[in-house]
Formats: structure tokens, sequence, C-alpha cells
């Protein structure tokens, strides 16, 4: 599901309020049928967000800010692992210097490893592509199709246009309202 | 790829990054430390060397320097958290905030609050306090040190998401130190005086486990509010 709609009319809000940020001013969200503000640590664990404050820390390495977040969302994976997936995104020997080092893209692709890593059902994204180059783009919707294809659901915003046609996709446009 | 839950994981996983982080920036943990030790040695300057009068009042600035050197790192307990998104991070883990939070104000203890008490022999030389009040001093700030992280706490969670909270933080938490520091000074005279003074360890102590239970929860909201 992809939220369009032009800038201020309320994207990020609405996905902030969904991944149970931030409180509604009326109605709730339910995910499987239950109000998400009851039991939000079980939601939690069908969860990944990734806004556009990413949560990558600048004074850790690349490899230190996944295998932190690992930890933090109860994940485990290999040293190998997170270091043959850093490879794929083209992060290829600076897995071990600071991310404040890095540009924006690449820092943005250390917070993307976290796609590769989770087992949660329900992936709310923020401007995913912002910074990326069109290799990123191109790996991180084949990454959205093998997750569709296990049966997981995506919510994300986005200006540029999918170049995979997502045969499930549907839209949701805001608009922008004084 | 394995899904593990442990709570002792995730404490481990985030007091190492906090440790690990200061220690890449180590300012942070040595400036609150010459501070504490500025504010300590103005005082002969200010009031005079002599020695009876400054045994007196030792008690009295080693703390009140123990609470303003907790300040200033408190500032920056989830500062950067907030800003690199973090905070959300840990929102949205199928873990409680509030043991994550936990483990931040340990590792905050750890880097300026433990300093303190290693050096306090040190300030308590320079502040001629007598042998019989060092055991207590160390002993108080022992126990104390950690409480005023987690008071602490509460107020940098509670402002993290303003431009300009520092002040604001210090106008909060500062008159909620003054329990701590009545019983922690209370205890040093009463030992300078040869005099028991397990009472008021013993209600130190009682703050601490408190604190220790109720505060990780009470920061917990405040950051949901703060990131909200």
């Amino acid at each position: 599901m992809q939220v369009e709609g032009p800038n201020g009319a309320g994207k990020t809000s609405l996905l902030r309020i969904i991944a149970g940020f931030a409180r509604a001013d009326a109605g709730q969200i339910c995910f499987e049928g239950q109000d998400i503000c009851r039991d939000y640590d079980t939601f939690a664990e069908s969860l990944l967000f990734i806004g556009h404050k990413t949560g990558v820390n600048q004074q850790l390495t690349a490899y230190e800010n996944v295998q932190y977040w690992l930890q933090v969302h109860g994940y485990g994976a290999g040293e190998d692992e997170i270091y043959t997936l850093l490879g794929q995104l083209g992060l290829v020997g600076l897995e071990d210097v600071p991310v404040r080092t890095l540009s924006a893209g690449q820092q943005r692709r250390v917070a993307l490893v976290r796609l590769w890593l989770n087992k949660a059902r329900l992936w709310i994204l923020d401007e995913p592509f912002t910074a990326l180059d069109k290799k990123g783009v191109a790996l991180l919707q084949r990454q959205f199709e093998s997750h569709l294809a296990n049966g997981g659901a995506i919510l994300l915003t986005t200006h540029q246009d999918l170049t995979t046609q997502f045969s499930s996709l549907k839209t949701l446009a805001l608009e922008y309202r004084h | 790829m394995k899904v593990e839950h442990s709570y002792w994981h995730l404490f481990v996983a985030v007091y190492r990054k906090d440790v690990t982080l200061a220690f890449r920036q180590r300012a942070e943990i040595v400036n609150p430390l010459l501070f504490f030790l500025i504010v300590i040695s103005l005082f002969p300057l200010a009031i005079g060397p002599e020695p009876a009068l400054l045994g007196r009042m030792a008690a009295g600035i080693i703390w009140v320097a123990a609470l303003l050197s907790t300040m200033l790192g408190l500032d920056k307990l989830f500062r950067d958290d907030y800003a690199d998104g973090s905070l959300e991070q840990m929102i949205a883990s199928p873990y409680p905030v509030s043991l994550s939070v936990l483990a931040k104000v340990a590792a905050h203890w750890t880097i300026t609050g433990l300093p303190m008490v290693l050096m306090a022999p040190l300030f308590a030389l320079l502040m001629n306090l007598d042998s019989q009040a060092l055991g207590a001093t160390i002993l108080t700030l022992l126990i104390g040190t950690p409480l005023l992280s987690f008071i602490g706490a509460i107020g940098a969670a509670l402002t993290v998401g303003l431009q300009k909270g520092g002040i604001l933080m210090s106008l909060l938490v500062l008159p909620l130190y003054i329990p701590v520091l009545i019983f922690a000074t209370s205890a040093i005279d009463t030992a300078s005086m040869s005099v028991a003074y397990g009472g008021q360890l013993a209600i130190l102590g009682a703050m601490l486990a408190v604190a220790i239970v109720t505060a990780p929860i009470a920061i917990s909201s405040a950051l949901r509010v703060s990131v909200s």
C-alpha cells in the first residue's frame, strides 16, 4: 500500500499514528483485530518501522549499528551474515568505519539492511528511497517483492514512482487541506 | 536468522552501546569530572583555606558539586537517540521500553556517578574532610548518585523534544534532588560526630529501591510523549 499526497498532507503523521508513536484524535488502530494501544509489544513483534530519522547512530560503525538494532529487536544473526549483507548493499570496506563518515545514501543503506534481517510481517517505511541511487532503489524493490511473496505487507510513502509493477499495489491519496 | 527474546540480552546491548559511545567521545566522561573537581577547588579559594571551616563544609560542597556534574551529562542522555531516531526504534521493539531505559540510566551512572564515587577520597583530602566522614561520603555517593541519575533521567526524557531543554530540565530536576541532598549530608554530618548513620543510609537505600522500580516506567512514558 502506497500513501501519496503533496507535502504537508499528513503522510508521515499517518504512518506514525499507525506505528503507534502518536495518538489519533479519533478512531483506533487495530492489527489482527486487536487495538495496538492495548498490547503494543505484541504488535511491535510484527512491525518494522523506518522513518525519516532512521535510528542509525553516527558514532558507531555500520556493523555495530546493525548488530545493535538486531539485539534491541530480539533478532539474532551471525557476523558473516551481516558482513555479507552489508557487502551486497554496496558497503564493502565501509563496515567498520563510523557511519558519520559515510554519504547520505550509504547511511540510508545501513538502515535498510534491517529489511533483510527481520521477521516482521508489516513494514512501515517513510520515504525509503530518499538519497538512494537507481541500483539501490532496484535492490530495495526486489526485497519488497520477496517480502510480499512471503505474505508480508508494506505500507510506504514515496514521491518516486515504483519502477517494479506490484500486482497487489493499492494507493491511498491524501489531500492537503488548510 | 533466529528470533531470541531475552531481557538480559537487551539490557546488555543498550548498556554496551552507551558505554562504548562514551569511551569513543572521552570528553563525555572527563568533562563532568573536571567540572566536579573545579567546583570543589573553588571553595577554598572563595572562603579561605582554613582547614576547620573547610572540614565543616566539605560534605555539603561535595554533594552540591555531585548534583551539578550529574546534570551536565543528563542533557545528552536521550538527545542523540532522539535526534537520530533510535528512540523510535526503541519504542517499536517488542521489548518493554522501561528495560532499555533502565540500561541507559545504568550506563549513565557508570559514566558519571561511579567515577565520582571513586574520586571521593581525593576530594575529601582537598576539603580536609575527617577520616570518619570519608566512609560516609563514599557510601552516600554510592547509593545517592544512581538515585540522581534516575531522577534526572525523568527530567531529561520530558525535555528531550525541546530545542533548548537544558535549563528547563535543571529547573525541573534540581528541586527533586533536595531530599537526596538532605539525607546524604545529614549522614555525613552524623558520621563526623562518630554517631551511627545507618538510618540516613537506609532512607537513601529505600529511595533508590523505589526509584529503580518506578523511575523507568515514568521515563518511558515521558519518552513516548516526547517522541509523539
